[in-house]
């Protein structure tokens, strides 16, 4: 059953622009794919390297304007030298933003991975401020805090097939459905490759992966560029799906959207940023015709602290706990038992 | 050389409310270890007791300000007794979520309360500044910088001369040890944090009347009590003193200077650059921290 759940829900989510009248839920669900995306990335980081960035909306947003400048193209001068920049279509501007964000992270990874714990929040959260400052200033490059309008959306296609321009929802609504099941995929490859079993071992316990050989800074510095990258994949979606991108993309919310999606979901589990944001991507819609956005945040905040307490682990690693006692199969009944004391063996 | 002058009192103005948010934070981040991001929020808070007090009751100015000082204590206290306590030697991402989450609620139960729209408290004192040779300086800011030394001179001699002091760092030293001397030791941590998030809402207060009061202003704050903290060293009361009054010259220089837009970049810049070449901070002692 639980093989197939997979191949299930991808099926339904295929369908869902077949018989959703709403075009209004079809965007939210297009937005909260793609923050889907960002959720994912950061869980390689939080979840299997264990490591909070709280400066996760730096790739995202560097993702989005690299992408949006590709394609908008600009002109611009650099201690008298002049940079004029064709525009180039928005595909290529996306695989630019993901290569750039991927890029950050390198950069990024190398840095803040000298520090650890609170140390490292710090430092990320330090890096996206100043992102948004020089977004902000840079007014020459990025238009600050005007924004930069009329973002051309995706091209897909080849010379001999035809160019198909994604104006519609439900077009990109695929394309982003297309990218979560890549980004899993790829995810779900390292994570089960004896690189991410490197990152959960210094998840674990960093002095005894160290000692037995796992180069800390190799494998922290990998996750750090994949997640970025995929960050930044998901941002380059973002400005050509809204097509208007300002310097409110780095805020300090988004990243806490982001979080709060992995750690309901599940640190550490690949469906989990699946399910949280799933959660906290449609929840607003439905509470909106109730409460104010003040209020809809204040909700938030309980509920981050209403987990933390109840579902230290999130809501997955429960529902499969909760399932297996359920079914009582063996099988899974011992994977259980092994998680348990595991478990046991880290606190 | 006149508007170096300038500069430099302006940085000794805002560096002594630096210095009260610094040292606010390196009670609780530095000797508690729990990575606040309320501290800002409590900024907010006082910022709008002292709007609430001296604007709509009326209220004398250091009158609300005591009680702006008093309402954050009591949030503070109120935090640590519902969130902190239960989750006592959890390890620090958890506490991390909590303080994300309380934050949240805070900033946008201001916002609700308060309104979106940004509110200004007058000042009480004469409208002529100082001018002292080529520097004048408005009288309120005299009363900021007078106010925040006051504080900064009581919380160096609370921590250090009285017994309670000495209690708080026994505590953090060796809590086991400390409540076989007798320390209740629980009480000692609710009076710290309290300590700590009274002092954010002192600066908040102090500076509310100087800029404007708006539910968002307790961001950035956050952050640079963050950079204050780190390069003062953690937990250390000195440096973050002047971690305050350094990263206020370095905000003044770099604006006034550099370009007045990156003003608020000058924190991150610095906690990038400290973390990088001497992550122990300036003034402390070394400790293994990657």
């Amino acid at each position: 059953m639980k093989r197939f759940l997979p191949y299930l829900a991808v099926a339904f989510f295929a369908s869902v622009p077949l018989w959703l009248q709403d075009q209004y839920f079809l965007h939210t669900l297009v937005v909260t794919g793609i923050f889907i995306i960002a959720a994912m990335s950061l869980n390689l980081l939080l979840g299997y390297t264990g490591q909070l960035s709280l400066g996760h909306v730096a790739f995202f947003g560097i993702g989005a304007y690299v992408s949006a400048l590709t394609s908008l193209g600009f002109s611009l001068s650099i201690f008298g030298v002049q940079i004029t920049h064709e525009p180039w279509p928005a595909v290529v501007g996306v695989i630019l933003g993901t290569i750039i964000a991927g890029l950050c992270g390198y950069l990024i990874g190398k840095l803040a991975f000298r520090v650890r714990g609170a140390y490292f929040v710090i430092v990320t959260i330090s890096f996206a401020e100043v992102v948004r400052l020089v977004s902000l200033n840079w007014v020459e490059l990025t238009n600050g805090p005007l924004a930069l309008p009329g973002i051309p959306p995706l091209t897909l296609g080849f010379e001999w097939t035809g160019f198909a321009t994604l104006w519609g929802k439900g077009q990109n609504y695929y394309v982003v459905l297309a990218t979560i099941v890549l980004a899993y995929v790829l995810i779900k490859r390292i994570v089960n490759s004896p690189y991410g079993r490197a990152m959960i071992a210094l998840r674990e316990n960093e002095t005894l992966a160290t000692s037995v050989g796992v180069s800390v800074t190799k494998y922290l510095v990998l996750a750090a560029v994949i997640s970025g990258a995929m960050a930044g994949t998901a941002g380059g979606l973002y400005a050509h799906y809204i097509q208007i991108i300002d310097p409110m993309v780095f805020m300090f919310l988004n990243t806490v959207t982001m979080v709060i999606m992995v750690i309901t979901g599940g640190k550490g589990t690949l469906a989990g940023p699946l399910v949280g944001g799933l959660i906290f991507g449609i929840a607003p819609v439905i509470l909106r015709d109730y409460v104010g956005p003040e209020v809809q945040w204040i909700l938030y905040g309980l509920l981050m602290i209403l987990i933390v307490f109840v579902l230290p682990e999130g809501i997955v690693p429960a529902v499969e706990r909760w399932f297996t006692r359920k079914t009582g199969n063996s099988a899974a009944k011992r994977s259980a038992l092994v998680l348990e004391s595991s478990k046991g063996a880290r606190s | 050389m006149d508007q170096l002058s300038q500069h430099i009192v302006n940085a000794l103005i805002m560096g002594g409310t630096y210095a009260l948010l610094g040292i606010g934070l390196t009670l609780i981040f530095g000797i508690m270890r729990i990575v606040n991001f309320t501290h800002g929020e409590l900024y907010a808070l006082g910022a709008y007791m002292m709007y609430f007090f001296a604007t709509i009751l009326g209220l004398n100015f250091f009158v609300s300000i005591a009680f702006a000082i008093v309402a954050g204590m009591a949030v503070g206290s109120v935090i640590e007794f519902t969130l902190l306590r239960p989750k006592r030697g959890a390890d620090i991402d958890t506490t991390m979520l909590l303080m994300i989450g309380a934050w949240i609620v805070l900033q946008n139960v201001e916002h609700l309360t308060w309104g979106g729209i940004a509110k200004s408290i007058p000042s009480p004192l004469p409208e002529q500044p100082l001018v002292i040779g080529p520097v004048s300086i408005s009288w309120l800011r005299v009363m900021v910088l007078g106010v925040s030394l006051f504080l900064i001179a009581a919380t160096y001699v609370l921590i250090n001369r009285t017994k309670l002091g000495k209690a708080m760092r026994a505590t953090f030293q060796d809590g086991g040890t400390a409540a076989l001397m007798g320390v209740n030791v629980n009480a000692i941590y609710t009076t710290t944090f309290a300590l700590g998030s009274g002092l954010g809402a002192a600066a908040g207060a102090l500076l509310g009347p100087v800029f404007v009061v708006t539910p968002t202003m307790g961001d950035l704050a956050s952050l640079k009590a963050f950079a204050i903290v780190i390069l003062g060293g953690l937990g250390n009361i000195t440096g973050a003193a002047i971690g305050g009054f350094m990263l206020a010259f370095a905000e003044e220089i770099g604006a006034g200077y550099i370009s007045s837009g990156y003003r608020d970049a000058m924190g991150f810049l610095i906690i990038i650059v400290v973390l990088l070449f001497k992550p122990t901070g300036l003034f402390a002692r070394s400790e293994r921290i990657g």
